[in-house]
């Protein structure tokens, strides 16, 4: 895992909790991620989910621990790393494309601005985004049309990494399956690295190549690494169908709802992610980790 | 009636209103005059002449038209046309008023940045704001030497610190959120200021500014009362002393009008600025 992509190296971090002494966040969290892959991460509200991402952006600096992309570290914000905010983050006094140019002109500085419009309104067009709604301040849209343009704007300046914190969470279960298909097919249009931070198992299932599973604050770990095993192009309709599906739905609420508090606190060693695969096609179980809590799982 | 939107409504209200309360000012004038029993400072201030009493509506009317007609008339020291004396304090106005915006906008943007900036200026800030501008007069003029400045110095003193607070307060008031957009394109410092903290807190600056305007209009009169040599200030005491009321009466009014106007240049400004969250 040294050589992925993106690796995050014991990554530790502590907070004062206000009473002198200080409370652990999360310890020694190391895991990785592979160029083009599409990784959530799921874990219980307050488990650190968004200040991993936040030290990942470069938005903030760990207690302890590296993260390196692409074999440098990580230490400030940049370019090479687009940022999708769970409010969207539009500036207000900026009209939808604007919004998106502004991110463009700061990535292709050297762009006419023909060129860096063009480029906005091709991305705006692939979230769906055309017409005169492009012209129109966020306080003038939808809650669902923001954060299409938050997307655009992120996917616009092609980032090497690109970081959602819960896009999906402010949206209705309708307008979140169709923008979920939007981000799907820009994310395969442009093979983009990246990393979402969901509550929600069945978007995780749908999007991810992998989910990891974080355990319950304080002291949070990345348990572990569950291999999405449902071919793509993945429809929302027909996935259900999929034999994995369900085996795979029931792993995650297994964990959600009773592991990740068991295991939540115990820390052994580096604390590196349990690869778990789930694969009930073709002959037998094809999973390289030991097989009782899979097995519970698929009978849930 | 019915047919007439609140707005058609409310401005037929406005003109019955000024045309009922100048008919009752026309209508108590002659009234006041058959009295005749003049109270002791009536005496003392002239009151017994012909020319002092009150002077009814129609006459101010008369005057303003008088006055507007030609506002640019220049016959010697004291006597120049309303538009001269306006212009002049206009002048002083803007003047202290963009310098106090110059030193006010920058200085706030890094009051509202640096916490540590914030803590050394508060108590000065405290300390100053205040303050009357116009205590400032007699301590201006020993150090400049000068009436024109030191009025110009007097309107600079008492704009600066609305602006200043709402830089401070508005740029201090930016959302981390976008901060962080900016962060995350990296932004060079300036940039960010002018793209990012700029338009976030310009419906704060904006109001101050307005604030300011207001109060420095407020000011220039007494100023320019104090000094003397020209503007309106100078005019309307002028005419006082020369037991004038008509004069004093319609640059009374124009004091208004030009406030106004400044104001709503700044109302303005305010809607173009302004943004919904
Ligand atoms: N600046 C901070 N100072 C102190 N504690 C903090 C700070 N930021 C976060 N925390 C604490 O760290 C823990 C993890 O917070 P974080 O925001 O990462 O949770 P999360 O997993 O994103 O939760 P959610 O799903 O609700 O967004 C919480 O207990 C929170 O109180
Ligand atoms: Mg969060």
């Amino acid at each position: 895992m040294a050589k992925s992509f993106l690796s995050i190296e014991q990554l530790t971090q502590r907070y004062p909790d206000g009473q002198g002494n200080e409370f652990t966040v999360f310890e020694d969290a190391t895991f990785g991620i592979e160029k083009g892959e599409f990784v959530c991460i799921l874990g219980h509200s307050g488990c650190g989910k968004s200040t991993i991402m936040n030290i990942l952006a470069g938005l903030s600096e760990p207690t302890s621990g590296v993260v390196k992309m692409d074999g440098r570290h990580v230490s400030g914000p940049s370019l090479d790393r687009g940022v999708v905010f769970q409010n969207y983050s539009l500036l207000p006094w900026l009209s939808a494309l604007k919004n998106v140019t502004f991110g463009v002109t700061a990535r292709f500085p050297h762009w006419d601005k023909a060129k860096v419009i063009e480029h906005s309104t091709a991305f705006l067009a692939k979230v769906g985004l055309t017409g005169d709604a492009i012209h129109r301040k966020p306080s003038q849209l939808s809650g669902g049309m923001r954060q299409r343009v938050s997307i655009a704007r992120a996917f616009a300046n092609e980032p090497k990494l690109l970081l959602l914190d819960e896009p999906f969470g402010a949206l209705d279960a309708l307008t979140r399956g169709t923008i979920q298909e939007e981000l799907i097919k820009v994310w395969s249009d442009t093979d983009q690295t990246v990393f979402m931070i969901t509550h929600d198992i069945d978007e995780a299932i749908l999007l991810a190549d992998r989910i990891l599973l974080m355990t319950n604050g304080p002291m949070a770990q990345v348990a572990e690494n569950v291999e999405i095993t449902i071919p793509r192009p993945r429809v929302r309709n027909d996935i259900v169908e999929h034999p994995n599906y369900y085996a795979i739905r029931n792993h995650l609420v297994h964990f959600l709802a009773q592991r990740s508090a068991e295991l939540s606190g115990k820390s052994d060693g580096p604390n590196s992610p349990k690869t778990v695969c789930i694969d009930l096609t073709g002959e037998a179980d094809t999973d390289d980790s030991e097989p009782p809590p899979l097995l519970r799982a698929v009978e849930v | 009636m019915e047919t007439l939107s609140e707005n058609m409504k409310a401005a037929l209200l406005s003109v019955l209103l000024l045309v009922v309360g100048c008919l009752i000012w026309e209508l108590s004038i002659p009234a006041q005059k058959a009295v005749g029993e003049l109270t002791e400072y009536e005496l003392l201030t002239g009151g017994g002449q012909p020319k002092a009493g009150v002077p009814p509506p129609s006459q101010v009317l008369g005057k303003a038209w008088e006055q507007l007609s030609n506002p640019f008339y220049d016959a010697g020291p004291n006597d120049k046309g309303i538009g001269i004396q306006i212009g002049y304090s206009i002048y002083r106005v803007l003047t202290g008023y963009f310098l106090a915006a110059l030193v006010a906008i920058p200085l706030g943007f890094l009051i509202g940045m640096s916490s540590i900036a914030y803590k050394a200026l508060n108590p000065f800030i405290q300390v100053l704001r205040p303050i009357s501008p116009l205590a400032w007069m007699p301590l201006a003029l020993f150090v400049i030497q000068d009436s024109e400045a030191s009025a110009i110095f007097v309107i600079f003193i008492c704009s600066i610190w609305p602006m200043l607070i709402n830089t401070a307060f508005g740029v201090a008031g930016v959302r981390e959120d976008w901060v962080n957009v900016a962060r995350t394109h990296e932004l060079s410092a300036l940039k960010t200021a002018f793209t990012v903290i700029l338009p976030a807190a310009a419906p704060t600056i904006v109001t101050g500014m307005r604030i300011s305007i207001g109060i420095a209009w407020l000011v220039i009169v007494a100023a320019e009362m104090l000094v003397g040599g020209t503007g309106i200030g100078y005019y309307v005491w002028n005419e006082w002393n020369n037991l004038d009321l008509t004069s004093v009466i319609f640059s009374i009014l124009m004091i208004g009008v030009v406030g106004m106007l400044l104001d709503s240049m700044f109302g303005l400004l305010q809607r173009a600025v302004a943004y919904i969250e």
